[in-house]
């Protein structure tokens, strides 16, 4: 059952991975937003798929009648999403300063780190 | 050899080696509180070593040794061990001893710098690294002393860190011995793979299993590169000399008793794991011979007075270094008696040098003379510890010379060229000893940038008190050689040894008629020194190269290599680093797959309802949206719709914990999106190069591939599902709680989720700081628009 | 966006989420909800409320700076961990006080006082940043 969400999640990080390689910074954000989807559904995928069943223990029990589904993978994706968000939201805010510092919205232009003629190091002592 | 004790004093010991370490705290306060006489009372701590240390003398004399062992990383076998026997108690005595009149001449010499309590403090650090070393046990104790004395040696050579001078000069001598140091480490962990044995004192219980070990050459060649570097030899010798930029009292520290002489100490303390074998008999007399004669010449074309004396250290170096290749039981003892000799008369010339540039404001011995009258005590000090140098009787020099020609004479091999070489050595030496302790104090009063007059007692008491023990060892010659000597050659040779030394030679042998010879030799060229001096200065400047001036060629070639290398691989242009790392990405998880047939099996057709493929068909859709979106509207409403498509699959895997979470988070990401991006004139549209295009589409389309095949594989292991289990059964019963992912977050992984939290705030408060770094500057422009003028509006900015 | 109809219900929809989002948090522990997603419902409510009625209005109905509110989140779910001290228990260890209220069992316990502390930082952080952002919009 999880072969086919495999070659979907696939699907995600081949998305992901091209918009990341673009030079536009606004398409490298929608590359990180799909690759934060893509690595959460990695993790939920590799811990198993069950159908309808969810990890809830009915009212009457102590412990769920059926198997349920995996609830480890979804705790630990659940502060995952949580998580990539908040990035998200960094980086969307990140990205547009610097737009308005640089003005530009071409990776390869924002050269202050890095600048073009940066001079050769020091010799001597 | 007898058992090892457990030293029954490990803590007094333990704490004696680290006493340096707090003193080195207490130091700059002590200072500040008391100015330069500050040295007295801190004196007390390396004298208190040296009491600790003498105490063992009489045991160690009867051929016991002793460990003192603390934990310090016991998992990997790493232990604060201290070995006590003849080797390293005479080196803790010539540290701590030498090291007490060091600190007092620091008091006298830096008497009034600003910096004299960080000076201390950096003589105390050094000290402790260097009782560490020759004390350390555990082989990775004594490579961390080791590295530590290569450290603080940087910190004080450099310490009059405004000169560009001493900046390279500590440069060099850190990069010369602590690149040799990791040779060093290198040959111990082959040592301790090859053996099994982290203890040198567990080594030497066994010492002839490493000499035919097939991992003897390595470990031979790497044991060698760190003591050479250490100890300045030929041609390594370069650091040294220059390393005279330091205080003179760093000088008469490190370049008498401690420092350089770790790299003997070494090769001493490795001698009967190592030693004797052809190897060891033909590379360490021919590279000692080398640098005893290259030492020497040296030297002599030298006016500086603490110049002149580096060189002999070399040269004295290079003569240990020859003496402990060859490797004979007489040979060894004279390397030992020369060493214990040499500690004390080049600790006292060099704080004389010292002294003479502190009172005479020169130390250029072509401008100085006829200070005798002026300095009578420093004088009579140099003069004792001239003739010690020279090998004069009745001096602890003269006994040393007497045995090393005994063991040159005696030489299972090459032992006319090894004499030879001693012989021209030692009469060069005799030159500079002359010259040191002759030239500036007789003759015409010569007119001196300070007016001469003698030092104070901080000053003077070393080279007296260095001088007249030289001296003293020599004219108690039984008890010398019994409790000095003797236990110390026991560790070289590895058995015990009796020694008997002799002041006066009973009869006429070999070893006194070199001894004249070497005298009439050296008197004779002294009377030639000026033009010997010029002689040299000639085929120096002819020849025009030397290993100094390589080093400074290699330094500048690795900085012009490591910057167009940066530029290289950090050429500026993001998608280049990203490219790399998805390349990376990709075949790392391709490769391993081809290479190990890690594939997964075929898998069946997977069996999905209808409803299912049709979410699956909705995430497609909105992927490929997203690709090919021209405005950034499509873009975010394409991107909303991938988003939803996965939190219907969170839903229809039953996940409703996930499934809400996703489509609150989406529905905030739209929102949020939209927000920023209409503040954007951007096009999001995708212009890159069809061949640009093909190459990052290839590495995406490996990338993504690499990681569904990845996760397929993984899905057709069998799954360990006890941690999920452990969870579902207890999460009623222990945690009160129904829904099994939530007790997760709350109560089970709760630490984890707070750190969530955490993480979670910390971008709030980031994105805040963002966003008011730049609102901030038009704030506080527009309560100034009105008043002030532009001109005072751009200097408030 | 800000045309009179949604201004209108802007508020009371508001309300009604931030009433929502509490009880997905408190029915949490038993069935699907929980503080991460009570906190982004209320983020939600917050970030429409400031759509329609502007920035100013909102920081004024919540009284304190959101970050202050995250923080003392954060704060609350350290401190529901360090109860367990007072039982000499090591860190995080859970405590629970059942209370009979009416002949009604209500569990009061420190993974509820942790999962509120949860709900209050994500509330605090992610309203903060969609309210920074919609300032933006408004100057």
């Amino acid at each position: 059952m999880e072969t086919g969400l495999a070659i979907l999640i696939g699907l995600f990080f081949t998305v992901a991975v091209y918009l990341l390689l673009s030079k536009s910074i606004v398409r490298i954000l929608l590359g990180i937003a799909i690759l934060g989807n893509a690595v959460n559904m990695l993790i939920f995928t590799a811990g198993r798929l069950t159908r309808e069943v969810p990890p809830v223990i009915p009212n009457d029990l102590y412990v769920p009648a059926e198997a349920t589904a995996n609830p480890l993978p979804q705790a630990l994706v659940l502060t995952a999403i949580v998580i990539s968000f908040s990035f998200f939201a960094f980086l969307l805010v990140l990205a547009f300063r610097a737009y308005q510092e640089t003005g530009t919205d071409d990776v390869n232009e924002m050269r202050i780190a890095e600048p073009k003629d940066d001079p050769a190091p020091p010799q001597g002592y | 050899m007898t058992p090892v004790a457990i030293d029954s004093n490990t803590l007094i010991t333990i704490l004696a080696v680290l006493a340096p370490f707090f003193a080195a705290a207490v130091a700059p306060f002590l200072t500040r509180l008391m100015g330069h006489n500050a040295a007295w009372p801190l004196a007390i701590v390396p004298a208190g070593i040296f009491m600790h240390f003498a105490g063992y003398v009489p045991a160690v004399a009867e051929a016991q040794t002793f460990v003192a062992i603390r934990d310090w990383a016991p998992a990997y076998g790493i232990n604060l061990s201290f070995y006590i026997d003849g080797l390293s108690t005479l080196f803790a005595l010539l540290i701590s001893g030498i090291g007490t009149f060091i600190i007092l001449y620091a008091g006298g010499y830096m008497k009034g710098h600003a910096q004299q309590g960080r000076f201390f403090s950096f003589l105390f650090l050094f000290m402790g690294a260097m009782l560490g070393l020759v004390l350390g046990n555990n082989l990775i104790t004594l490579f961390v002393f080791w590295e530590l004395t290569s450290i603080t040696s940087f910190l004080l050579i450099g310490f009059n860190h405004l000169k560009e001078r001493s900046r390279r000069a500590a440069v060099q001598a850190l990069v010369v011995t602590g690149g040799g140091g990791l040779l060093l480490l290198a040959g111990f962990i082959l040592i301790i793979t090859a053996t099994g044995q982290i203890e040198m004192s567990a080594l030497l219980r066994d010492p002839d299993v490493l000499k035919d070990h097939a991992l003897y050459v390595p470990i031979f060649i790497l044991i060698l590169g760190g003591a050479f570097t250490k100890s300045a030899q030929f041609p390594f010798h370069f650091w040294l000399p220059n390393a005279m930029e330091a205080p003179t009292p760093v000088s008469a520290f490190l370049h008498s008793a401690t420092m350089v002489k770790a790299g003997v100490y070494l090769l001493m303390r490795m001698h009967p794991l190592l030693g004797g074998t052809e190897l060891w008999t033909t590379v360490l007399p021919l590279f000692g011979g080398i640098t005893l004669l290259v030492g020497t010449i040296l030297a002599v074309r030298q006016t500086d007075l603490k110049l002149m004396l580096a060189y002999t250290t070399v040269a004295s170096l290079g003569l240990l270094v020859m003496l402990t290749g060859v490797s004979s039981e007489r040979a060894l003892e004279g390397a030992v008696l020369y060493l214990f000799a040499h500690s004390l008369f080049k600790g006292a010339l060099f704080m004389v040098a010292g002294t003479i540039d502190h009172e005479a404001g020169t130390r250029d011995v072509t401008k100085l003379g006829g200070l005798r009258k002026a300095m009578p005590v420093t004088f009579a000090a140099a003069c004792l510890a001239a003739l010690s140098m020279s090998g004069l009787p009745p001096f602890i020099g003269f006994i040393a010379k007497e045995v090393l020609y005994y063991g040159t004479w005696g030489a299972p091999a090459a032992a006319m060229a090894l004499t030879v070489t001693a012989v021209v050595g030692n009469a060069l030496m005799l030159v500079i000893a002359a010259a040191v302790a002759l030239k500036p104090f007789l003759g015409e009063k010569v007119k001196t940038p300070k007016e001469a007059h003698e030092g104070p007692l901080l000053l003077f008491s070393g080279p007296v008190v260095l001088s007249v023990a030289g001296l003293v060892a020599a004219l108690a010659t039984t008890a010398t050689g019994f409790y000095l000597i003797g236990p110390m050659l026991s560790s070289l040779v590895g058995e015990p040894q009796e020694v008997k030394l002799v002041l006066i030679p009973p009869y006429i042998n070999a070893p006194l008629i070199l001894s004249v010879i070497t005298i009439a030799l050296g008197v004779a060229l002294y009377t030639q020194l000026d033009r010997l001096r010029a002689l040299i200065k000639g085929v120096l400047d002819a020849i025009g190269w030397g290993p100094d001036k390589g080093f400074d060629q290699v330094i500048a070639g690795l900085v012009t290599l490591s910057g167009a290398f940066t530029r290289l691989v950090q050429g500026g242009k993001m998608q280049t680093y990203m490219l790399a790392t998805f390349v990376v990405i990709a075949a790392s998880v391709l490769v391993p797959g081809y290479l190990g047939g890690g594939w997964p099996a075929m898998p069946d057709f997977p069996e999905y309802r209808f409803y299912e493929w049709s979410v699956f068909l909705i995430a497609v859709i909105g992927l490929i949206a997203v690709l090919i979106a021209k405005s950034r509207l499509t873009a975010i409403v394409s991107l909303g719709i991938q988003g939803f498509a996965v939190a219907l699959i969170f839903m229809m895997f039953a996940a409703p914990d996930l499934a809400f979470t996703q489509l609150m988070v989406e529905t905030l990401s739209v929102v949020i999106l939209a927000l920023v991006m209409t503040r954007l004139n951007l096009q999001p549209r995708d212009r890159r190069p069809w061949g640009a295009a093909l190459a990052t589409g290839v590495v995406s389309i490996g990338v993504g591939a690499g990681l569904a095949l990845t996760l397929i594989a993984i899905t057709q292991q069998p799954f360990d599902l006890r941690l999920s289990e452990f969870f579902t059964e207890y999460s009623y019963s222990l945690a009160f709680g129904r829904n099994i992912v939530n007790v997760i977050l709350v109560d089970f992984r709760g630490i984890d989720t707070l750190g969530e939290i955490a993480v979670v705030c910390l971008t709030g408060l980031c994105v805040l700081a963002l966003i008011r770094v730049r609102t901030r500057p038009d704030k506080e422009e527009e309560p100034e628009a009105g008043a002030d003028t532009p001109a005072k509006k751009a200097e408030a900015r | 966006m800000r045309t009179i109809i949604f201004r209108t219900i802007a508020p009371y929809l508001a309300a009604l989420m931030v009433l929502f989002s509490i009880f997905v948090l408190l029915r949490g522990h038993n069935e699907p909800g929980g503080g991460f997603i009570g906190g982004l419902i209320a983020a939600s409510s917050l970030a429409i409320y400031g759509i329609a009625c502007g920035v100013a209005s909102v920081r004024r109905a919540i009284v304190f700076h959101p970050m202050a509110i995250s923080g003392f989140g954060l704060f609350m779910g350290a401190a529901a961990g360090l109860l367990g001290l007072f039982y000499k228990q090591p860190f995080m260890t859970s405590q629970w006080w059942p209370i009979y209220l009416f002949g009604v069992e209500i569990k009061l316990s420190t993974p509820l006082i942790f999962d509120i502390g949860v709900y209050l930082v994500v509330v605090g952080a992610i309203g903060s940043i969609a309210l920074a952002l919609e300032e933006r919009e408004s100057d």
